[in-house]
């Protein structure tokens, strides 16, 4: 669910935030003094709901963050469960170790071999620790690489999934070469020899993301978003006020409409009302429907003439002018 | 400035005059250096080889023979595809600031003869970030070597990408290193030299993609800055931390080379991977004014005037 957050926020966002603590307040009364408040507390309940609805109507670039980020949303494994068949995890770089933030394995959809690439975000805290929030090293984008030319050997479609908060701020990431990693990783896609689509389905966070995201195709989910950099983080290179994240998320165009608009992303995968969190089987049925439309056409389609559509695909993309100077 | 160069010929590479000032002080040893010195020293620190950032059109005139360059693209720029707020008032002040209408300068011309593709990123311009016009200027420079069989070199200096393009800017990286793919199959050379700072988008596409990555002494490289880094961590960074000499350590760059040698050495380079060579251009750096012009035809040149 929507809940409030810090910073600037709509009428709504108060509304929401204010019934929140009261029913949280009177949760606390309800347990400490042992009074019975559950008629109020529904009461109250069931006017958050109302407000949720709105909000979820006509989200705002933030909400649409907040979805994409949130806890309960599908995770890259639950995706692979549902939508895969005779799934082989293969492990490492070959160089340096196995990144757990970064899943690459062998499965079939409906059937037909394809190589699974993607972030692996987990779903609680001890998970996420473990798979250090969906943030890969190098050696996890080198991995992903390496499962990409087992595709390219065999013609397997690569099917990458998106969800990163981006490349980690880390010593021994930048030691290890990440840029390279990052860099590496967009060029040999550009020029892989099979098909490759790509899917946002949560956050999709600048170079960390684009490791895993130059394909023949773009599908993102309705609440997914794509950023050059975190509505944060902009926030706070631009104005100095990490708080003003909100309005950084409008600014950014990091919305599936949005990024449809600007001809980078090609389709959206629609979610159910409120977010894939609650409907995930909704929300994997969209995946599904979209890999089985475009998977034959591309499979079809000679490497050359998919190479130069791919490579027009990312060329074309950018908005340039002549200087009044 | 630098005036045992001729100027070149060219509107587009005239230069914008330095701050007034006899003496300058070296941000690293912070000694008085007298201006002429320190110009005719390449703008390294004749006390303490500290290597004074350059702006796009001075690394192309210490490292292209004289007369030799015609710019490609020369009024291309970034439109505003997102409205961002303040975007059109940051981009005019950085041309008025730098009399360029972009962070990146691309062209063809000749280095100790030998004929290449080049380009020069700019961080004096909005940091040398790169957005739609950066990415298109050095995949159209890209297209331009493959197309015409040319070496490329790219000198960058650049803080990333350019945030007030969104995901389009990111989207460059993808455009650039596709570019940098297609002259990788087509068997030609790129150098890709790193210059203080080269830092986030940019090295993770173009710049790391060099046949061979050159770096200035004491660069910054990275992707991640220094403060976030120790804000994830909780621990101070060593000094060195993403210099050059850090990263040539770290198995990242073939060769930290000086400013006063870059020339030779990119030179010796693109003969190494037998870049086509010009008859009788003068070979010598620093007295070239007998530097004959080369006649070529440029068909990406937009605004090569003579
Ligand atoms: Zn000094």
């Amino acid at each position: 669910m929507i809940t409030s957050t810090p910073g600037p926020s709509s009428d709504l966002d108060r509304q929401l935030g204010d019934l929140e603590a009261e029913i949280e307040r009177l949760r606390r009364l309800s347990r400490e003094q042992s009074i019975d408040l559950a008629g109020e507390i529904a009461t109250l309940d069931a006017r958050a709901e109302d407000v949720r609805r709105k909000i979820y109507t006509n989200p705002t670039p933030w909400h649409v963050v907040q979805l994409a980020r949130h806890p309960q949303r599908p995770r890259l494994l639950d995706l692979v469960a549902s939508l895969f068949t005779d799934v082989i995890e293969l492990h490492g770089d070959r160089l340096f170790r196995d990144d757990p933030a970064m899943l690459a394995a062998l499965a079939r959809f409906d059937g037909q071999p394809v190589v699974v690439i993607g972030h692996n975000k987990g779903k609680d805290t001890k998970e996420n620790i473990a798979r250090n929030f969906g943030m890969p090293y190098p050696e996890g984008y080198r991995k992903a690489l390496r499962a990409m030319r087992v595709g390219e050997k065999f013609h397997y479609p690569v099917i990458a999934f998106v969800d990163t908060p981006g490349a980690f701020p880390g010593d021994e990431a930048e030691e290890r070469g990440q840029a390279e990693a990052i860099a590496r990783n967009i060029e040999e896609m550009s020029r892989l020899r099979t098909p490759v689509i790509v899917v946002i389905t949560g956050e999709g966070g600048s170079g960390g993301a684009l490791a895993i995201a130059v394909g023949d195709l773009t599908l993102m989910l309705q609440y997914a978003i794509y950023t050059v950099i975190s509505p944060e983080g902009c926030a706070a290179i631009l104005w100095h006020d990490a708080s003003k994240a909100a309005q950084a998320a409008e600014a950014l165009r990091l919305t599936a409409k949005d990024l449809q608009a600007l001809e980078i992303v090609d389709e959206i995968l629609p979610e159910p009302f409120g977010g894939a969190h609650r409907d995930p089987d909704a929300a994997v049925g969209a995946v599904r429907a979209a890999l089985q439309r475009h998977l034959p056409a591309l499979r079809e389609t000679p490497v050359e003439a998919l190479l130069e559509r791919r490579y027009a695909k990312f060329r074309t993309l950018g908005a340039v002018e002549t200087a009044k100077i | 400035m630098l005036n045992w160069l001729r100027r070149p010929k060219y509107r587009s590479l005239q230069r914008r005059e330095m701050p007034a000032g006899l003496w300058a002080k070296c941000p690293r040893c912070t000694n008085l250096i007298y201006r002429k010195e320190l110009e005719r020293n390449l703008k390294v620190c004749p006390k303490c080889a500290y290597h004074h950032r350059l702006p796009a059109i001075e690394r192309l005139e210490i490292t292209l023979d004289e007369d030799s360059f015609a710019e490609f693209d020369a009024d291309l720029t970034s439109a505003d595809p997102l409205k961002f707020e303040g975007y059109p008032q940051k981009l005019n002040e950085a041309r008025q600031k730098t009399g360029r209408p972009e962070a990146v300068i691309t062209g063809d011309g000749t280095i100790e003869g030998y004929r290449t593709v080049i380009g020069a990123l700019d961080f004096h311009f909005m940091g040398g970030s790169m957005g739609s016009a950066v990415g298109e200027k050095v995949a159209r420079a890209a297209e331009q070597a493959r197309d015409r069989r040319l070496p490329l070199v790219i000198f960058s200096a650049s803080g990333g990408a350019r945030m007030q393009e969104g995901a389009l800017s990111l989207m460059q990286l993808a455009k650039t290193s596709a570019a940098i793919g297609r002259l990788h199959d087509a068997g030609l050379p790129y150098l890709s030299v790193m210059c203080d700072p080269t830092t986030g988008g940019v090295t993770a596409s173009f710049a790391f993609l060099g046949d061979v990555v050159l770096a200035e002494p004491g660069a910054l490289i990275g992707f991640a800055g220094r403060r976030v880094i120790e804000q994830t961590i909780r621990r101070k960074l060593p000094d060195d931390f993403q210099t050059a000499e850090f990263c040539l350590k770290k198995g990242l760059l073939d060769m930290v080379v000086p400013r006063s040698e870059m020339r030779s050495t990119v030179a010796r380079l693109l003969s190494f991977f037998g870049a086509p060579k010009v008859e009788a251009v003068s070979v010598e750096a620093p007295a070239r004014t007998e530097t004959p012009q080369v006649a070529e035809s440029r068909s990406g040149g937009s605004a090569a005037e003579g």
